[in-house]
């Protein structure tokens, strides 16, 4: 894998820090006037997500991280294991709860989602932004209330509880915004 | 065909007339006390070997060279007008460009505009008075600033870093850097306290006001002279700095003017060069002869002009202060 200086630090980038994947969120050239240069530098951590702060030297090297977001397929969930297709050359992967992570209750099979891969092995899935759901149980439908004021659970085919207006019934197709969880509108089939 | 829209300026028209309207305010402000405006080249056969700065170059080919010679872009206009305070020019100033390698961000452009004067007769303490009015005459029509402070950078570094600059082992500056989240390898005094400053006292210095910095390490001096602390065993650098909300605006020097010294430092600094893997850069005969020939006692100092603009109209990006940074020049 290529090494990348302070000058090639880029939002976006994705290189190995700590012997785990980060990808750079800001970096900032500082420099007193007669003194040293220092780029301050903001990464995820892509296999816990957390967000650290470093600081190099301007002209220190990072090495660059195999790291790629592939559009892949859900295909199931074994119990143990989910399970996710390239669409394009139909090879399978599989991977584990930890890094389903919270995409599990927007996952539904046959679903596109992006999956990031690194040394080819899934590190995080990312459900689409928008996902049409199915309601599976919530409370009576109040008919003629659609004022969109007040609201109540629903239950999701994925198990996901989504906040829905009172006029949502069981058996409604929903668009839900999986960033923010949120209730978009009603969608047809 | 769809057109970048990089073609524009990333100033706006109103920034770049308030741009001359300062420079205008400058000019006056000089010439009502009598400080005469030069013009010195910023190509120059010599260029400055602080270990921290890197200059550009370029080749001319011609008469005079007919193999060709390399020329650098000044860093500063600081030895040629030196070489002129050293024929009897007396008080002068320049408002020119300025180019150093290596540095492009949020503050920083490749290519920048410094206000740059000397005060014969002058020291440091009497030139940030200098600055301090002319700077916030400048800025009062925009900024509402509270007075001004002067803090000695031994002062700024155990309010906002908690150690003192110049006793700490080396140690306790780690771990202060460490305590600070700012986690970086680093080799030196030097580069300790320049990352202790960067992190830790700049974000906090000038919130609101002007804030002036003085009585740098030794090792930091420059091209300051060094002065005894009444009372301590370590020499400080006759330098200051300026800050506005965190941002550094100035650096002036109570100027050395002793030829030996200043050959020892341009030594000094290609060695620091060497050790950094830097190239060595001759020293610059004229501006030595200059000096033994004899500068006036004088304090000099430089502002950074595109900033000042940037802080005038709130702007938090250099670029906004620029027509074209490097990125769309």
């Amino acid at each position: 894998m290529a090494t990348y200086s302070t000058n090639e630090f880029r939002t976006g980038l994705k290189v190995m820090l700590d012997n785990d994947p980060c990808a750079i969120l800001e970096n900032e050239f500082v420099k007193p006037g007669k003194g040293q240069a220092f780029n301050r530098v903001k990464l995820r951590n892509l296999k816990t997500g957390r967000v650290i702060e470093r600081t190099f030297k301007s002209g220190d090297t990072l090495e660059g991280a195999d790291v790629v977001d592939q559009e892949m397929q859900y295909l199931y969930n074994d119990g143990e294991f989910w399970h996710f297709m390239m669409p394009d050359t139909f090879e399978q992967y599989s991977t584990d709860s930890n890094v389903v992570g919270d995409a599990r209750k927007w996952l539904k099979e046959q679903d596109i989602c992006s999956v990031t891969l690194w040394n080819n092995v899934p590190l995080m899935v990312s459900p689409p932004n928008f996902v049409l759901l199915k309601v599976v149980d919530t409370d009576p439908g109040v008919r003629g209330d659609t004022s969109g004021g007040g609201g109540k659970p629903a239950t999701m085919e994925t198990g996901a509880v989504v906040r829905v207006p009172l006029f949502i019934e069981t058996g409604d197709l929903l668009k839900i915004d999986t960033r923010t969880g949120e209730y978009v509108s009603r969608a047809k089939e | 065909m769809t057109l970048n829209p990089d073609w524009r300026p990333s100033a706006s028209l109103d920034t770049l007339r308030l741009r001359a309207r300062i420079l205008t305010q400058i000019r006056a402000f000089f010439a009502a006390r009598g400080v005469l405006e030069v013009d010195t080249p910023l190509l120059g056969a010599h260029t400055v070997c602080d270990p921290h700065l890197d200059s550009l170059s370029t080749r001319y080919t011609g008469p005079g060279a007919p193999h060709g010679a390399t020329l650098y872009l000044q860093t500063s206009p600081e030895f040629a007008m030196k070489r002129l305070l050293a024929s009897g020019a007396g008080p002068i100033y320049q408002i020119c460009k300025a180019f150093r390698d290596g540095e492009a961000g949020r503050l920083h452009n490749p290519e920048f505009t410094l206000v740059e004067w000397y005060r014969p007769g002058f020291d440091h303490r009497r030139l940030m008075d200098e600055v301090d009015e002319l700077v916030s005459m400048l800025l009062s029509d925009h900024v509402s600033l509270a007075p001004s402070e002067r803090l000695s950078y031994q002062q700024a570094f155990l309010r906002h870093a908690g150690v003192d600059p110049h006793r700490a082992a080396l140690d306790d500056l780690q771990a202060a850097l460490r305590a600070h989240g700012a986690v970086c390898e680093l080799a030196g005094r030097d580069a300790l306290l320049d990352a202790l400053l960067t992190h830790c006292v700049e974000p906090h210095l000038g919130q609101g006001r002007l804030c002036f910095i003085h009585g740098y390490p030794a090792s930091q001096a420059a091209l300051a002279r060094l002065s005894a602390v009444p009372g301590e065993d370590y020499l400080v650098a006759e330098r200051f700095e300026l800050y506005l909300n965190g941002i550094e605006l100035a650096n002036g020097f109570h100027e050395l003017g002793d030829a030996a010294e200043q050959r020892q430092r341009f030594s000094a600094h290609n060695a620091a060069r060497r050790h950094g893997g830097k190239p060595e850069l001759p020293a610059d005969e004229r501006l030595l002869a200059a000096l033994v020939h004899g500068l006036p006692d004088c304090a000099g100092v430089a502002v950074g002009f595109d900033r000042l603009l940037m802080l005038a109209c709130g702007a938090p990006h250099l670029a906004s202060a620029l027509t074209f940074p490097m990125d769309r020049a």
